[in-house]
């Protein structure tokens, strides 16, 4: 493990790029455990004051320090992406494992359902889910709606990779000596599928943070739960941009694209890795 | 005899590649010269990884990272002029494709474009050699086809709708409709069952008769090269080791491995069990020091352990590499 | 049974399946919530006042109509289909007594006119730069542009469309930023309007664009670069086929079959893109129409347009499914 790192930090330069970038973002996000203000407290400081170094990301026009109030809001945006990869993870593995280990029929009911999650418009369904639930919407509740519909995908890949391991030996060995099904699953199929699982992972949380951010600045989340796309719905709220107050817009939105992008490059790069045919490349003898 | 059609002269080939931060050589054709006659069928065989493939598809200039040439050349002369067949453009080559030198791949189940109808694929490869309008040269293929015993309708079909062995003498008809002067074939009759590899095998021949052509043949089955070969070469791990008429390799092979390859043949009324090579053939990535074969041959001493032995003719048109031949016998 | 016809059951299988599941999961999301959303629908709707009593009084009729509160809950999803069935969601209740479907099949071709235009635009361009990047590796403009697809990929539409907002609305302000034509113009086929719809697709269509070439740019690239490997492009090569033809209706070609299926697949998340990005330039599709309708808290327009969007994407995906086969011969083999 600790070899692969060091081997894509050096020969990789979008896995290098990319953990850069999402070491900038979580450095910032941990900041946040030294803010000066509690994340909900608004007018502690003067209004829409630009960035100075007394607030290096100015002030909001409700009165909270940009720089600390972004801290706690990119620290809620990513783990609310890692709440929702980790349980879609968990149906995504279920499925795609069972489908992929059973084949014939079982696989293709699996997927036929698995296919349809992957058509089927989320957005719409989403915004169906806000309307109904209103004032009882919750982060969490968010995050596991979320789960529920966004597995689909991973299944997908994770099923491939099973597939092609049914018919390897230790399968068979596993199955004479009598190991169940769940047994063999976990034990000899579940290693093989991790890297696919590792680099699903952070695409899913590009994915979800970008419907999260999205539903937020519409409004159709928990406004007082402080998120990137609650940032920029408070922004919106006051007319920022038409008042002037740039910076309130900027840097929300210039931290969640570094993170969006360094996801994605560590997810491009570790499925570079996982590939067969690098892999061939790069196997001595 | 007159000018060969084809002299390949210290041709080396490695397969090179390197991703994180491991870099690997396979040297999978080292060091070989060979040449060829007008007309002659030249067999070319030894064990799987060998090398065949390598060597032929360097000899087509069907170059492909991470294989690289690092030295030799590969002369063709059709007509009077000699090309080098890695230094000429790509519209010279074009030229040459096809209506000179053809190609039959290995494993031709899948060298048909599998969405499109095989009438398509015989009009990109032949239609500008021809150089006849649409119809004509329509009727040209069916002709041809008609001779190779398949039904014109396969013009029409898809490649998944033929079977491999349609397939296979389908890509023969590809290979053989412009009249090509030179053919290189790999493999052409390993899939395929006993009965229409008869078939195909045959059709070879008689093409081969009708237009004088030659051909690379590339098997590892010796008892087809019995059969079709005028001339045979072996190769062992990315080298030459011998070279000579067909009948004077079976009948008094002098390297130690293609003596064991041919002892190793069934012959009728045998009853004694073979005896297998000891030892992994070597791997091309590291290969062993001095002749190749050493760690397997039974003849192996110290020279061959430092040096790599040349090829030699022992005898008029019989070349091996080794410094300890087998015995020559006498016809 | 074998080749096309069985082929065609499966996608019709599928396609049923696609739209039950869906319009379960908008049964299930309105109806196992602890909310009433009758009264709350109420509730907002008369918050702006100028209701009149009689108009409440259909709403709640309507309403319950439309959840069946009345029965068992089999009842409910009867009836819940059966609105389904006929398109009939009832009258709006912001746009009283406009019916939904009214509203929605007005909004409706905005929408399809957006999306055919960027997903054919966005598919033909990225899959044809792609194809381009992965034949000709060593083109340093086309490394630059794998480049920009891997950074715009990433970012969700709706940042890229309120940063195009940004740029063309305040910094640089010379596209229309909102709406689908220019404001109190006729609605006429004249040249004149015709321009304008089509310069207030710019915006609209550019956002979509962006973050869609990137995906098909580097998924064609990647099939391109295997394929270039397979034994039927290496045998064309041998071949003596020109290089272009090789390109062509060899590589691009068979990559071609799955960035179909991929087209199919991503339907959906493309619709999802469409309706955000309509919101940020206020362009007068569905999406709008969604976002306004939970807003004034219209309830039958909300459902509507879910349940609506769920079937149109799963017949596009339909219509893609059958034209399938003409791409690929092999399925009607299969
Ligand atoms: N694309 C490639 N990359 C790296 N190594 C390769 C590649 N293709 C072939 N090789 C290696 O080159 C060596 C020679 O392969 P080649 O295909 O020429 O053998 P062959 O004699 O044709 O074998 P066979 O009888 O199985 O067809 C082998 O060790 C093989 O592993
Ligand atoms: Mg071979």
């Amino acid at each position: 493990m600790g070899r692969i790192l060091i081997d894509l930090l050096r020969f990789n330069r979008q896995f290098a790029v990319g953990l850069v970038l999402l070491a900038i973002v979580l450095g910032f996000a941990l900041l946040s455990f030294f803010s000066p203000y509690p994340p909900n407290d608004s007018f502690v400081v003067p209004p829409d004051v630009p960035p100075s170094w007394a607030y290096p990301m100015g002030t909001t026009s409700r009165g909270q320090d940009l720089f600390w109030l972004l801290t706690f809001s990119i620290r809620n945006t990513l783990l609310f992406g890692v709440t929702v990869a980790l349980i879609s993870r968990l149906l995504a593995l279920v499925i795609g494992l069972v489908a992929g280990y059973c084949g014939g029929l079982v696989d293709r009911a699996l997927m036929s359902i698995n296919d349809t999650f992957i058509v089927i418009p989320l957005f719409p369904i989403l915004v169906l889910f806000y309307f109904v639930m209103k004032d009882h919407m919750s982060w969490g509740l968010l995050a596991l709606m979320m789960a529920c519909l966004g597995w689909a995908y991973d299944a997908r890949l994770i099923r491939s990779v099973a597939l092609s391991l049914r018919t390897r030996e230790f399968t068979e060995t596993g199955i004479f000596s009598g190991m169940s099904m769940r047994q063999i699953l976990v034990e000899e199929h579940l290693p093989y599928v991790l890297p696919i699982v590792f680099s699903t992972t952070m695409n899913n949380i590009n994915w979800s943070i970008g419907l999260e951010v999205t539903l937020s600045v519409l409004g159709f989340t928990d406004i007082n739960t402080p998120t990137i796309g609650v940032l920029i719905y408070w922004a919106n709220q006051h007319t920022a941009l038409v008042a002037g107050i740039w910076w309130w817009i900027f840097f929300p939105v210039l931290l969640v694209i570094l993170a969006f992008i360094g996801l994605f490059l560590l997810a491009v790069s570790m499925n570079e890795y996982i590939d067969p045919r690098s892999r061939l490349g790069r196997s001595g003898g | 005899m007159s000018e060969p059609v084809l002299t390949v002269s210290g041709l080396r080939a490695w397969y090179r590649t390197s991703a994180y931060g491991v870099s690997r050589e396979v040297r999978a054709v080292d060091d070989i010269s060979l040449s060829i006659a007008a007309g002659e069928i030249y067999g070319l065989a030894g064990e799987s990884s060998s090398g065949k493939t390598t060597l032929i598809k360097t000899i087509a200039n069907a170059i492909q990272p991470p294989l690289e040439v690092l030295a030799g050349s590969v002369v063709f002369r059709f007509g009077d002029r000699p090309v080098d067949i890695h230094r000429i453009s790509r519209e010279a080559l074009g030229k040459i494709r096809w209506k000179h030198l053809s190609y039959i791949m290995q494993g031709s189940m899948n060298v048909l474009n599998p969405v499109r109808r095989v009438r398509h694929t015989f009009f990109d490869f032949a239609f500008r050699h021809i150089g006849r309008p649409k119809p004509e040269f329509l009727q040209v293929v069916r002709d041809h086809l008609q001779r190779l015993h398949l039904a014109p309708d396969v013009l029409d079909a898809f490649p998944h709708q033929l079977s491999g062995g349609m397939r296979q003498r389908v890509t023969i008809a590809l290979a053989t409709v412009c009249r090509p002067e030179f053919i290189i074939a790999d493999e052409p009759t390993t899939a395929l069952d006993v009965v229409v590899q008869k078939g195909v095998l045959a059709m070879i021949h008689e093409i081969q008769r009708e237009l004088g052509s030659s051909i690379i043949f590339v098997t590892h089955d010796m008892a087809v090269h019995a059969n079709l070969t005028d001339r045979l070469g072996i190769m062992y791990a990315g080298r030459l080791v011998e070279e000579g008429r067909t009948a004077d390799i079976f009948r008094a092979p002098r390297h130690p491995y293609t003596a064991h390859l041919i002892a190793s043949l069934p012959r009728l009324g045998d009853t004694a069990p073979k005896k297998g090579l000891d030892g992994a053939p070597p791997n091309l990535a590291d290969p062993p020091p001095g002749c190749r074969f050493h760690p397997r041959c039974p003849r192996a001493s110290d020279i061959c352990r430092r040096e790599a032995p040349p090829m030699a003719e022992l005898s008029p048109g019989h070349r091996a590499a080794c410094f300890h031949p087998e015995p020559e016998r006498p016809a | 049974m074998t080749g096309y016809p069985l082929y065609l059951l499966t996608r019709l299988g599928q396609f049923a399946l696609v739209v039950f599941i869906g319009i379960n999961i908008a049964f299930i999301v309105t109806h196992a919530t602890p909310i009433d959303p009758v009264e709350q629908s109420i509730a907002a709707a008369t918050q702006f006042g100028s209701t009149s009593p009689e108009a409440i009084a259909l709403m709640r009729q309507s309403l319950k109509e439309l959840y069946g509160l009345e029965g068992s809950l089999g009842d409910q999803y009867v009836s819940f289909w059966s609105r389904v069935a006929t398109g009939d969601f009832g009258p709006s209740l912001s746009a009283f007594p406009t019916p939904v479907s009214t509203l929605i099949g007005r909004a409706l071709p905005w929408t399809v006119a957006l999306l055919v235009v960027s997903t054919l635009l966005t598919w033909v361009l990225g899959n044809l730069l792609g194809g381009l990047a992965g034949y000709y590796r060593r083109s340093k403009a086309l490394r630059f542009a794998g480049i920009l697809a891997m950074t715009f990929h990433p970012i969700p539409y709706y940042i890229v469309a309120f940063l195009l907002l940004i740029v063309f609305g305040y910094l640089w302000p010379v596209l229309p930023i909102s709406g689908g034509y220019k404001m109190n113009m006729t609605r006429d086929w004249s040249w004149e309007f015709i321009g304008s719809v089509a310069a207030h697709a710019i915006l609209p269509v550019l956002s979509l664009a962006l973050v869609g070439l990137g995906g098909w740019f580097m998924g064609m690239r990647s099939l391109v670069s295997n394929i270039v490997t397979e034994d039927y492009v290496a045998y064309a090569e041998l071949g003596g086929v020109e290089r272009r033809r090789i390109l062509g209706s060899y590589v691009m070609r068979n990559a071609l079959v799955p960035q179909v299926t991929g087209l199919a697949m991503s339907l959906g998340s493309i619709f999802n893109g469409a309706i955000i990005t309509e919101q940020v330039f206020g362009y007068p599709g569905v999406g709008t129409l969604l976002v306004s309708a939970v807003h004034v808290g219209d309830y039958s327009l909300v459902l509507g347009i879910t349940t609506v969007s769920i079937v149109a994407v799963s017949v596009a995906v339909l219509l893609i499914d059958l034209a399938y086969p003409l791409l690929d011969p092999r399925v009607k083999a299969r």
